[in-house]
């Protein structure tokens, strides 16, 4: 929404400021303001002049030499290459030292273009006549003005004061944020009223009055509304003998610097009531509409129509149209029809102010594909009271402009009419509430101000129409507030019983995840949670692969982004193939997202939603680097049993000699690996990469940040180092599993210090060498107890 | 006797004197005091002496023994002190060399902004929540006083599995989550990732984080909120940062407000970053809506409270001057390495 200042002081006549303070006040009183823009910021000394005698330069065929006179004691001398300049004409006149906005090729130059005087092929000139695109405008706004050439001004205008004024250049446009729910500020009156308001002075409404030609406008047409719900209120009058001819130019200004170009008197008034009121309006030729009839009822499914811009578009049976005795003439609060449109040899004319469903024509304009000026006022939910006002206005100005005869009287079908609303006012509770100690009389006086009566009898505000989002108290709270001022309310902290602040345990152990992550060198990265079915195929999972019951978005924005992840692992590789693609060396990242899986597809109830710590890398490090992050997170979060590593993950996207399924205390909690090279390949990561994905809510229960200290060993440990040789496929975790559970309580740890193949084993075996520790709490170990626990183990 | 050891004396001096390591210092030690030693033998030949002056000459002996002694230990005292000095000098390294480090991994800059706030509001008594991200319409429009038809409810901006269900387009739900267990007073945030359909762009993303914040109790008030935005907004961008409320409209809070805060560039004297206004808009806030109280099963008549829902990409760009929102998405580790 924008609006000009002179249109705001038409109806503030006492408002007195600069566009910053205007800005400031009504942005803190609850109309933003975005930013403004002064018509004249590049406009400088620029004044009416009077041409009074034109010669030809005596060097350049195409130039003229001007006297201009432009108030002062003597004309100025201009010279010109304007074709249009004849003597007795008045014109903008840029003096030297001036500037103006652009040049007469319509490109505007920031901050203007100074003009001096010089000489034009040796004759003096001391100023420039200025064309109405040097003046920043262009001649779609100002349609009067020549197509080549210098501006002419009627002769009304007085040599001598400023032409910026004159072209009603001398104004600021501001534009607004207007909150859904204000639905009146949509209109120049209703940011009047809040300018008024905020300013204190004082809002005068136009003052509208309809004198009428005789005659009775239901003998020219009847109005049925059949689809009332869609429908609250149809207002109709008719004109006849209109004169189609250009608007004034008061007119024509306002609807300029507002951006609608002016048309004709009739287009120019439905545009100018629907700035003015926020009420859009429909002109139909009454000669075009059959039985002098109209009807409003829903489309029939797939009904074609052609609207007024010669499109034929299709309805679905909730878009509500208007239509006469045989046809449809119009989408209802969309689009008029092209067959019953307004022409140059319109006679008598229907001027249409109804009030539409808002949602309806949200939808409806959806489904057309239409959105025009109209659908978007009405599918904020107009007030139905405010269309009489505004029809009567139309008309008003209808008679004022001499652009037709208004015929006597309104045809209203309006069904349950909106009453204002009473809300009880309390201003000891909108006190509590804002913790102000503002005096009910100030409550009262604000509210007044916005047109909020209090009827005293009943302790009541009520609330006018037009004001649509006054319901309740703190809605009154609100009116007070703004109106006293967001930053008069003082600031306290709440009171009350204090309350722990508290971080839950699942996420102080995603904290721990981060530090660990982090401390190994891995960087937080964040990938979507949406991603594109074609992931599954990439990854290699097999087509029967219970990842791929992805929860599916209706309405996505686009393939890619099309499904819920139910692996991470998309959004690691794709992260690690961006930095491989950019050469970064030995990347290591980590996330922490969720994955999304569904219980039973399609939804009926909430997914599971369950949190992934994934890490990734290439470069420095391998498979058992990444096993040793693992291993140091279950350590600081209390996982103190051994985990189990096992082979046998069958995950398709990992390399098959080099995944292990991640297993505590029977439950698997996770997995890693080395990319499948196909995988690595798929995603253009050139390099060997390792992934670990630990599934929290699997790990969680395990978790603990109790910590029992257990001593230091006061006794000497023996040490006992053994070496065998094995059968290739023997792993290391099977010997672990077997030290460990034959090792006795003495068993205080072991450690693999050397595996080898080669030439002195024989082919399938290989040899491991572990050093094992054992100790007592309580003595210092002999011989024998060694002894029997190594015989165990072996 | 004693020109003997007036002798002896003389000679350990010199030797002392005239030793070049300690290991010849430890060679004139054993040749004077060992077993074997000159001044031993000299002990050794005390028989010989007469009984009445063999204390004096005793005496003497040790004297000299202890003279010896002491210059002895002086000597490797000093010895040993000029022998450090030396292998210090030799060991003199260039500490302007690399250093050796821990490649230590970096935080996403999303997260050490919503550490931030959770460090300022766990602070101020407030507990931290979490809710789902895929959400039923109920938490997310209805029960916040969305009902259908609403603009905000519009396809455009959400993203829907089917009628019931959607990704959370706000963290507000939360708000609703919490009041319905009934348990008050309530001080919570809720941070999380929210999801709305707009293409990805410099300044948008269709997935992001927000915080909410909810405070409902007894007699909380509009100027609880001033005061409790003021603290928070001086925490995170620093005590001379002034805040701005300004009227707006969010269905569930009622008065509503937006939040500007000094621009931290400039300190509000207006420049590029705050686009001269001096002033940049962080949070969306107001007072808990009595229906939406309603709805949560909380009375009005006796509750009031306030809620907050700040985006956290927004503080991240602003606070590290991140221009392109897309950088925080791709995971780039030049980009990941400045946090």
């Amino acid at each position: 929404m924008d609006t000009s200042l002179s249109w705001i002081k038409a109806y503030v006549p006492e408002l007195n400021v600069t566009a910053q303070e205007y800005t400031d006040a009504m942005t803190l009183s609850g109309t933003k303001v975005e930013g403004y823009r002064a018509l004249d910021a590049d406009l400088e000394n620029i004044i009416i002049g009077q041409i009074v005698k034109i010669e030809r330069h005596p060097d350049a065929d195409k130039l003229v030499v001007c006297q201009v006179d432009v108030g002062g004691e003597a004309p100025v001398q201009i010279v010109t290459g304007a074709p249009n300049v004849k003597e007795g004409q008045k014109v903008p006149v840029v003096l030297d030292g001036g500037r103006v906005a652009g040049g007469h090729d319509g490109k505007l130059t920031p901050g203007g273009i100074k003009i001096k005087k010089g000489k034009l092929r040796g004759v003096e000139s001391n100023g420039m006549m200025c064309s109405i695109e040097e003046l920043g405008q262009t001649r779609e706004m100002f349609p009067e003005a020549p197509e080549l050439g210098i501006y002419i001004f009627p002769d009304d205008v007085r040599v001598g004061e400023s032409a910026v004024k004159a072209l009603g250049l001398d104004d600021v446009i501001f534009e607004y944020e207007i909150t859904s729910n204000r639905v009146d500020c949509y209109s120049v009156i209703g940011i009047a009223r809040e300018a008024a308001a905020t300013f204190r002075k004082k809002f005068i409404l136009p003052e509208v009055k309809v004198q009428g030609s005789g005659g009775d406008v239901n003998d020219y047409i009847r109005v049925d509304v059949k689809d009332a719900d869609l429908c609250p209120r149809y207002c109709a009058r008719v004109v006849k003998n209109i004169k189609l001819g250009p608007s004034p130019k008061w007119m024509q200004r306002r609807l300029a610097v507002n951006g609608i170009r002016p048309i004709n008197n009739i287009v120019d008034i439905t545009n100018y009531v629907m700035e003015e009121y926020g009420q859009p309006m429909h002109a139909y030729d009454l000669d075009t509409i059959a039985g002098r009839q109209i009807l409003v009822r829903r489309a029939e499914k797939n009904e074609k129509f052609v609207t007024l811009d010669g499109q034929e578009r299709t309805m679905d049976d909730s878009v509500l149209m208007i239509c006469d005795g045989e046809k449809a003439i119009g989408i209802a609060g969309i689009m008029g029809g092209e067959n019953s449109m307004i022409t140059d040899n319109v006679k008598t004319m229907l001027f249409e102010a109804a009030c539409f469903d808002g949602v309806n024509i949200r939808l409806s304009a959806k489904k057309v594909g239409l959105r025009t000026e109209a659908s978007g006022k009405f599918e904020k939910g107009l007030d139905p009271n405010n269309a009489q006002a505004a029809i009567d206005r139309a008309c008003q100005l209808i008679e004022e402009l001499g652009a037709g005869e208004v015929v006597d009287g309104m045809v209203d079908v309006y069904t349950g009419m909106k009453k204002p609303v009473r809300v009880p006012f309390d201003a000891d509770k909108i006190n509590a509430l804002l913790g102000t100690d503002i005096t009910k009389e100030q409550m009262l006086s604000y509210l007044h101000m916005v047109e909020l009566e209090y009827d005293e009898r009943t302790g009541e505000i009520l609330v006018p129409t037009f004001r649509q989002d006054v319901l309740c108290l703190a809605d009154l709270a609100e009116e007070v507030a703004r109106f006293y001022g967001y930053d008069n309310i003082p600031t306290t902290l709440p009171t009350g019983e204090a309350t722990t602040g508290k971080l839950p345990f699942k996420l102080r152990m995603e904290a721990v995840a981060r530090d660990i992550a982090e401390f190994c060198g891995f960087s937080q990265g964040m990938t979507y949670s949406f991603e594109s079915p074609k992931v599954f195929d990439k990854l290699l999972l097999d087509k029967e692969d219970p990842l791929r019951n992805a929860i599916v978005i209706s309405n996505p924005l686009g393939e890619d982004f099309s499904i819920m992840r139910t692996t991470s692992l998309n959004g690691m590789l794709t992260s690690l193939a961006t930095n491989y693609n950019r050469r970064n060396k030995n990347v290591r990242l980590y996330e922490l997202g969720n994955i999304y899986m569904a219980e039973e597809l399609p939804l009926t109830e909430l997914p599971d939603e369950r949190m992934q710590f994934t890490l990734g890398m290439y470069g420095e490090g391998d498979f058992f680097t990444m096993k040793g992050v693992v291993e140091e997170f279950f350590d600081k979060i209390g996982l103190r049993k051994k985990e189990i590593y096992d082979p046998d993950a069958g995950k398709p996207f990992l390399h098959p000699g080099r995944q292990a399924k991640i297993v505590y205390c029977g439950k698997t909690v996770g997995y890693l690996g080395e990319v499948h090279p196909a995988v690595a390949e798929a995603y253009g990561i050139g390099e060997r990469a390792y992934v670990a994905v630990l599934d929290m809510p699997a790990i969680l229960p395990f978790a603990t940040f109790d910590r029992k200290y257990e001593g230091i060993a006061k006794y000497p440990a023996v040490n006992r180092d053994i070496s065998m040789v094995i059968p290739k496929e023997v792993l290391a975790g099977q010997i672990e599993e077997v030290i460990e559970n034959k090792g006795g309580s003495y068993l205080e740890s072991y450690q693999l210090f050397d595996v080898y193949e080669g030439a002195q084993i024989k082919k399938g075996y290989k040899s491991m060498a572990y050093s094992i520790v054992f100790r007592a709490k309580d003595k210092t170990l002999e011989e024998a107890d060694v002894a029997s626990a190594m015989k165990r183990i072996l | 006797m004693k020109e003997k050891l007036q002798k002896i004396r003389e000679h350990a001096m010199a030797q002392i004197q005239s030793a070049e390591n300690l290991n010849t210092l430890n060679d004139v030690r054993v040749a004077i005091l060992g077993k074997k030693g000159e001044l031993t033998s000299v002990l050794k030949g005390m028989k010989e002496v007469a009984p009445e002056d063999r204390p004096k000459v005793g005496q003497l002996v040790n004297e000299t023994r202890e003279e010896i002694e002491r210059v002895l230990e002086e000597a490797r005292k000093k010895m040993e002190a000029f022998v450090r000095e030396e292998k210090l000098k030799a060991e003199v390294i260039d500490v302007t060399l690399p250093a050796k480090k821990n490649r230590v991994g970096h935080r996403h800059p999303n997260t050490i902004a919503l550490e931030e706030v959770e460090r300022i509001f766990i602070g101020m008594g407030y507990e931290v929540v979490e809710g789902p991200e895929i959400e039923y319409d109920l938490y997310n429009f209805e029960k916040l006083n969305i009902p259908d038809g609403h603009p905000a409810k519009d396809e455009q901006d959400t993203f829907y599995i089917n009628k019931e269900i959607l990704l959370r387009t706000q963290t507000s739900p939360c708000q609703a989550r919490v009041m319905e267990q009934g348990k008050l007073p309530i001080r919570m945030i809720a941070p999380g990732r929210v999801f709305r359909s707009d293409e990805v762009d410099a300044t948008h993303s269709p997935s992001f984080h927000q915080v909410e914040g909810l405070v409902v109790d007894k007699n909380i008030t509009f100027a609880d909120l001033k005061g409790t935005l003021e603290e928070f907004a001086k925490e995170l961008f620093g005590p001379e940062t002034r805040t701005k409320f300004r009227p707006h409209h969010f269905p569930f809070t009622e008065p509503s407000a937006e939040v500007d805060v000094s621009c931290f560039k400039c300190g509000g004297k207006g420049c590029r970053f705050c686009k001269g206004s001096g002033w940049i808009e962080i949070l969306g806030c107001g007072m808990v809506h009595p229906h939406v109280l309603e709805m949560c099963g909380i009375d009005p008549e006796q509750y009031t409270g306030f809620a907050f829902g700040v985006g956290l990409e927004r503080i991240a760009l602003l606070k590290y001057e991140i221009d392109d929102m897309r950088l925080l998405y791709e995971n780039d580790i030049r980009f990941l390495g400045q946090f």
